[in-house]
């Protein structure tokens, strides 16, 4: 892994090419992300990096947390994400920013998708449900169907797909192109869409 | 949601910045149109390696959307053919929007145009 960062989703718009495509853009608040802790596979077993993200005031911060971030000497965070096997020249407490993507690459972003709540097999799994509205039926147009045989084995397997809660959980979408980045506001501009909620926290990996 | 605003207009500047770029000394900004509105609507269309310039003269009967993305759709009747088409309000393929007459209707979507005769519609609109 080349390049990580801590996000927020700010929004989406869109942008023109010069010959008149029209490019739709999540733009992202991409760090500055403090180096907070650095493990090696001699201290820790594992070799990665823990990033921090936003900035809070110093009341919002517990006593144990004071003293992490007071060992790498930055300001209080609200999130801290570790990042395995990332591969940095920056020492703690120094920033990692946007400048170390470029136009062109492809990003994976990981983040919480949006919550659905309770939903039915049609939206959740794709099904296509049982029947159709005509001859006398009426009510089984986005029914899931049969859950499985009779008295052999008389139960549902286990993970059998059906209704439930939807959405609110860890997504990844993979092969995000950076379409521009404008360093001075510490954005990223992605073509197409990211999982979540506006000023949802996002990871960015260079791919 | 800040910040937002300030990427949207830098976006939006950058779209008409390719445009200036495009048109020289020819270039001129989007005018302020409402539906009902007549326009004529000059298309860049390329083909091949040439490009020249469509225009396409009707009325507006919808905008749509904020910002950059914003459209607009404009109603034109050909040969005796209702065509309809969206643009992009922003997009470095139009040269220009010209207003050629106001037109003073109540609704903000004028989809009932489709139905009526065009010399009905003359009567709507003025």
């Amino acid at each position: 892994m080349t390049g990580a960062l801590l996000g927020k989703k700010l929004g989406m718009t869109s942008i023109y090419t010069d010959n008149g495509e029209q490019i739709p853009c999540t733009v992202i608040q991409a760090g500055p992300c403090p180096i907070v802790q650095m493990k090696t596979s001699g201290n820790d077993g594992y070799n990665s990096v823990q990033l921090g993200f936003e900035n809070v005031p110093d009341r919002k911060v517990n006593k144990p947390l004071k003293g992490h971030f007071a060992k790498a000497g930055i300001e209080p965070v609200k999130y801290l994400k570790e990042f395995r096997d990332l591969e940095i020249t920056l020492n703690i407490g120094e920033f990692l920013k946007v400048d170390q993507f470029q136009k062109g690459d492809k990003v994976r972003v990981t983040s919480t998708s949006k919550g659905k709540g309770f939903q039915g097999v049609v939206k959740r799994h794709h099904f296509g449900g049982v029947g159709m509205t005509t001859h006398g039926q009426s009510d089984r147009v986005r029914a899931p169907g049969s859950i499985g045989s009779s008295s052999y084995p008389s139960r549902v397997f286990k993970g059998l797909r059906m209704a439930g809660r939807m959405g609110g959980k860890p997504t990844t979408i993979r092969n995000l192109e950076i379409v521009d980045i404008i360093p001075e506001q510490n954005v990223l501009l992605l073509k197409g869409n990211v999982p979540g909620y506006k000023n949802t926290l996002l990871e960015i990996v260079k791919q | 949601m800040n910040q937002m605003t300030l990427i949207e207009s830098m976006v939006k500047e950058r779209a008409v910045d390719i445009r200036k770029q495009k048109d020289g000394e020819n270039y001129v900004e989007v005018p302020d149109f409402r539906p009902g509105d007549t326009v004529n609507v000059a298309v860049r269309v390329v083909e091949g390696e040439k490009e020249r310039i469509q225009n396409f003269k009707g009325i507006v009967i919808g905008r749509h959307g904020s910002g950059v993305s914003a459209t607009f759709r404009v109603r034109k009747v050909s040969n005796g053919v209702g065509v309809e088409r969206v643009f992009p309000l922003y997009s470095p393929m139009l040269q220009g929007i010209e207003l050629v007459r106001k037109g003073d209707v109540r609704r903000a979507k004028l989809y009932y145009l489709r139905g009526m005769s065009e010399r009905k519609i003359r009567q709507k609109l003025s």
